[in-house]
């Protein structure tokens, strides 16, 4: 039997973080009331004219250069012809054969393989409305979104990834760089970040490509991967069986986890492309480009060598703290407060990380800032705090925005001197005689309950290293 | 090539234009004369000859990405053929139907939202 | 007799309090109501009263910062007119009431202008007679079984008619030009480019243009300097230094080069429209100008190029109209509405879509549509809409080489004067050829003006003069000492 591989291709789509619309000035924000940030231009009313937003340029300009395209000197927009209603003016202003970039690339990295994908294309558009099902059978349409700027980032053919977990990878790289420029929030649920992989399978080692499908309806990272790991086993499948796959556009069901037929091919629009006569040609000009490449943020492959370089960190670690710019600035700053980048480190991507996650707070947002975090380590190493009591404070620095000195304030610092905690290991055996005798008659996990009675008198601040110790001491004498 | 009746009902159909037989009849006539007077324009030799889409010397025009005010919802919707909650209601989308969801074929929009 | 006063004449009257801006609002009503039943050149009166943002008809004559103060003005019905009805001649915007003013129309309002009615066109400025307009054709002033010429044809029937002194037109083939010289009007199409287009319901966005129609070129002038202008609304306006043409209206010609283009002479142009011009030509030779024939060959190709260009463009721009945020919506017939689902009256939305556009639009329109999508389609892009778009390299670069040798050219607007109603409506071919003088020049953006120079059979000839581009200043200039010269009759 043979040996089956996939061809992954990948268009994606992020809306920009604009002010305005891509050409009009309506507010571009997600949500709101429907209807609410419309004006003539976005509404297509007859007469209506369409005004580049120059900061929708930029955006592409600074993605299309960290994705390492060429930057088309003569740019220019055409529209795309088709009838649906959530499309106001039967056309979107699109870019068909002058795109802002192009002939690109992105390095990837699955299982120690580094991946270059290269991109043929990145361009500016216009995004539509929104439509809602109604339970009456027709729909509602709102048109807030309806010229929101939207950037579409599309691979090289033939193709240059091959499994799925290269395609989840393709993609978090890409959002990174995203979001590195500031161009998208990426946030793929709110759908400001859209992914459609195109995917074919054939036998390894065969030259040709065979009929593709393209995914679409997937709303996570999670479901990227997913959607492709089903869409080569099923194509596997048919070729498997003998039969042929057919060219056509699939929708992913994540609630059943399976791919399910969209259009066919035959259904494929005709688009009619022509040079939109409303837009001149967009000249982009080197000293244009040469002032973005100069103000070009840091972007994720640098500050992962940076973090590796400069803090000793491993490449997962690196990984983990540059997957957003927020998280790598948010780790240099807590490093540079206490100096201890690898515990900062272990508590961003423990702690600090399951906290963010279950309450669904941004980095940026927490009321645990760099400089508290740095205190809060610095006050473990000082020896002013024990690490269980860091844990506490970090909790409730977490919750309640308090700063890690108010709580020392609060509940004093811990207890290191010697003659107290003898005292309060005197108190806990002298109230539990039965358990020492145990301990002694050779029961030594006990020791851990006569810990936790320590530490429960001392509300938490007798120091465990030396606590431990002293009870060492105790029990080598009592034998 | 001689156009047919068909190539004016795929036309129309791209066109979203209901026609009648009649209609149809006429529209192919038209244009076949029409596109035989396009004939000087097809025998032309015009290799090398840049087209021209705009015939001004403009270029880069863009603005600077402000907010302006938009439209008040009322006069958003004051020339709808139907609204409902403040958007506007279209009737059902067979297509939509058929494929199971509501996005829109072009911009990988999310799909349908039950959430009304 | 207000009515027959020029917008010059009035504001002079108005500065010196001889007249009043209620007697120029009041009489001009009087003269519409008069002549209308006629004429039919208007499709919606505007009440200024009941117009907000429109001055009472007692307001202040005119000064530096309303020059047009009081002075009435009719509107083509395809430019936006804020909460009043903007029909574009079609059934499918019988009831659309813009929320916003076009850029011209904001800058009327500034200028203190009295919009006094929106005029008939063929729907969605296609056609040449307004016989394509859904509320029936406007006829002609001089001769009511005529036509006054198309796309604008209201505003230069209500010009020639004396229900206003200044109609704004708008231009993507020689809308402007041909009516004023069926008419016997000025009418002006500038480069592209110096007006602003937005609110202008866009037919063919790289050709449109909105102008002047006006009964002198003096006028015409007046009327330019108020309504061009860069609009940051409109990237395809040229960011230009404020204009003075009024002051272009100077009686002198002499040295000015002038070339007559010996295909614009040919092309089915009748001869005594062809004597007509010539002997406008030689007027000007008198006066001192130095004409000379020359040659543009690539002229007749321009009809087909715009007849390619020009539906392409508009098959894209009328996609907007599809029954779901303004305009006509079409409704399931009763057979239907038993046999769908939904229940009465509801139909899918693609067919809903599809009988919209089947009945808001007419049959022209459709045509054009149909002929645009074709041209567009895939595998015709190239041997259709490709080479159209080259063509319109040769004729800009022959007119290039022409202004290298000349001011301006002289040729006949129209090659005919007034047809008679219903006379080419059945062969639609001979009423695409009205425009073949009048479409090289939006092809080129270049700016041309048609005066009155003489008359057949009591009919009107129109004499176009054309350009360089952003060259106004020329063409007024010839214009005006040609109109001067030429004297009345
Ligand atoms: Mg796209
Ligand atoms: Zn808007």
């Amino acid at each position: 039997m043979a040996e089956y591989e996939a061809a992954i291709g990948m268009e994606v789509h992020a809306e920009l973080l604009t002010e305005s619309k891509m050409f009009c000035g309506c507010r571009n924000a997600f949500g709101g009331e429907p209807n609410t940030r419309c004006c003539p231009v976005c509404l297509g009313l007859p007469g209506a004219l369409p005004v580049i937003n120059r900061k929708a340029v930029e955006h592409v300009i600074r993605t299309a250069l960290a994705l390492n395209c060429t930057i088309n000197p003569a740019a220019k927009f055409d529209r795309k012809n088709y009838f649906y209603p959530d499309l106001p003016k039967g056309y979107q202003i699109s870019q068909y054969d002058r795109p802002i970039g192009f002939n690109g690339w992105l390095d990837i990295e699955v299982g120690g393989e580094v991946t270059r994908v290269r991109i043929r294309r990145v361009h500016l558009e216009e995004d539509t409305g929104k439509l809602m099902h109604l339970p009456s059978g027709d729909s509602a349409v709102d048109y807030n979104r309806a010229g929101v700027p939207l950037m579409e980032i599309v691979t090289d053919f033939p193709p240059d990834m091959r499994s799925a977990e290269q395609a989840r990878a393709y993609l978090v790289a890409l959002r990174s760089i995203l979001t590195y420029t500031g161009a998208s929030d990426g946030r793929m649920e709110e759908g400001s970040l859209r992914c459609e992989p195109n995917l074919s399978v054939r036998p390894r080692g065969y030259e040709g490509f065979g009929a593709k499908t393209e995914i679409k309806n997937l709303n996570s990272f999670r479901a990227v991967q997913r959607g492709i790991e089903y869409e080569i086993a099923r194509q596997t499948g048919i070729l498997e069986s003998g039969e042929a796959v057919r060219q056509e556009t699939r929708g992913w069901n994540d609630a059943r986890q399976e791919t399910f037929a969209q259009r066919s091919k035959e259904d494929e629009q005709e688009y009619r492309y022509f040079p939109e006569p409303d837009l001149p040609p967009l000249m982009i000009g080197d000293d244009w480009i040469e002032s973005i490449r100069q103000r070009m943020p840091e972007l994720p492959a640098a500050a992962r060598e940076r973090l590796m370089r400069d803090y000793g960190l491993r490449a997962a670690e690196a990984d983990w703290l540059t997957q957003s710019p927020a998280t790598a600035a948010y780790f240099t700053e807590a490093s540079r407060a206490c100096g201890k980048p690898a515990q900062v480190a272990t508590w961003m991507m423990g702690d600090f990380a399951r906290l963010l996650n279950a309450s669904g707070t941004a980095i940026e947002q927490s009321s645990v800032t760099p400089d508290r975090l740095g205190r809060l380590l610095s006050l473990v190493e000082a020896g002013s705090i024990s690490g269980k009591m860091a844990k506490t404070f970090f909790e409730r620095m977490f919750e309640t925005g308090a700063t890690p000195d108010a709580l020392l304030a609060e509940h004093g610092s811990q207890v290191t001197d010697e003659a107290t905690l003898a005292a309060l290991v005197d108190q806990v055996i002298g109230a539990e005689p039965a358990v020492w005798e145990a301990i002694c008659a050779g029961d030594e996990r006990k020791l851990t309950y006569v810990m936790g009675q320590v530490m429960k008198l001392s509300r938490g601040k007798a120091n465990p290293q030396q606590t431990r110790q002293l009870l060492q001491d105790r029990l080598n004498r009592g034998r | 090539m001689p156009i047919t009746d068909d190539d004016i009902r795929r036309m129309a159909r791209l066109a979203r234009l209901e026609l009648t037989d009649e209609e149809v009849g006429h529209q192919r006539a038209h244009i076949a004369e029409l596109l035989s007077r396009f004939e000087a324009i097809r025998s032309l030799d015009l290799d090398g000859i840049e087209p021209t889409s705009h015939c001004i010397p403009l270029a880069g025009v863009v603005r600077s990405d402000e907010v302006e005010v938009s439209l008040p919802r009322e006069a958003v919707l004051a020339n709808a053929p139907e609204t409902r909650d403040g958007c506007f209601i279209v009737p059902r989308i067979i297509d939509a139907d058929a494929a199971g969801g509501l996005d829109s074929p072009q911009t990988g929009a999310p799909g349908s939202d039950d959430t009304r | 007799m207000i009515c027959r006063m020029s917008a010059a004449q009035i504001r002079e009257r108005l500065l010196a309090q001889e007249i009043s801006t209620a007697d120029v609002v009041r009489e001009h009503r009087a003269r519409i109501a008069e002549a209308e039943p006629v004429v039919r050149a208007l499709l919606t009166l505007i009440d200024p009263n009941e117009t907000a943002g429109q001055p009472d008809v007692t307001i202040d004559p005119p000064t530096g910062a309303q020059p047009l103060a009081g002075i009435p003005i009719i509107v083509k019905d395809n430019i936006c007119t804020a909460r009043v009805r903007t029909t574009c001649g079609s059934r499918i915007l019988q009831n659309f009431v813009p929320p916003y003013d076009a850029t011209v129309v904001r800058k009327l309002r500034a200028a203190g202008a009295v919009i006094l009615a929106k005029s008939n066109l063929d729907e969605f400025a296609m056609g040449s007679s307004t016989e394509n307009s859904a509320f029936g054709p406007s006829r002609n002033p001089c001769d009511p079984s005529r036509v006054p010429g198309g796309s604008s044809g209201g505003s230069a029937a209500a010009i020639a008619a004396f229900e206003a002194p200044l109609a704004l037109g708008s231009d993507t083939g020689g809308s402007i030009r041909q009516p004023a010289s069926l008419c016997g009007v000025v009418g002006m199409k500038p480069t592209y480019g110096r007006v602003s287009r937005y609110g202008l319901v866009a037919y063919a966005s790289s050709l449109d243009q909105i102008g002047p129609i006006t009964r002198t070129v003096r006028d015409a002038a007046m009327l330019l300097d108020i309504i061009c202008g860069p609009d940051p609304m409109d990237s395809t306006t040229l960011d230009l230094p404020p204009t003075a043409f009024e002051d272009s209206c100077r009686e002198d010609v002499r040295g000015l080069r002038i070339g007559l283009p010996g295909e614009y002479f040919g092309l089915g142009v009748e001869p005594a429209v062809n004597a007509a011009v010539r002997r406008a030509a030689d007027l000007l030779a008198d006066m001192g100008a130095h004409v000379e024939e020359c040659s543009l060959p690539s002229t007749e190709l321009g009809l087909a190029a715009y007849y390619i260009i020009a539906p392409a463009e508009a098959s894209s721009n009328l996609a907007r109209y599809d029954g779901v945020r303004y305009g006509h919506r079409a409704t399931a017939d009763e057979r239907e509405a038993r046999s769908e689902r939904q229940g009465a009256g509801v139909m899918e939305h693609g067919r809903m879509t599809e009988r919209t556009r089947g009945e808001g639009f007419g049959a022209e329109v459709k045509q054009r549509i149909m002929i645009g999508t074709y041209a567009l389609s895939a595998g015709y892009y190239d041997a259709y809409y490709l080479r159209a778009q080259k063509v319109r390299t040769l004729i800009r670069r022959e007119f290039a080489q022409a202004f290298e040798r000349f001011d301006v050219l002289l040729t006949p607007t129209s090659p005919t004067t007034a047809f008679r109603l219903g006379e080419r409506t059945s062969d639609p071919m001979a009423m695409k050829l009205a425009d073949i003088c009048t479409i090289p020049a939006n092809l080129a953006g270049l700016p041309a003006i048609s005066v009155p120079c003489g008359f057949h059979e009591g009919l009107p000839i129109g004499l176009q003069i054309i350009g360089k581009a952003l060259d106004e200043e020329t063409v007024i200039r010839a214009a005006y000492a040609y109109e001067q010269a030429k004297g009345e009759g």
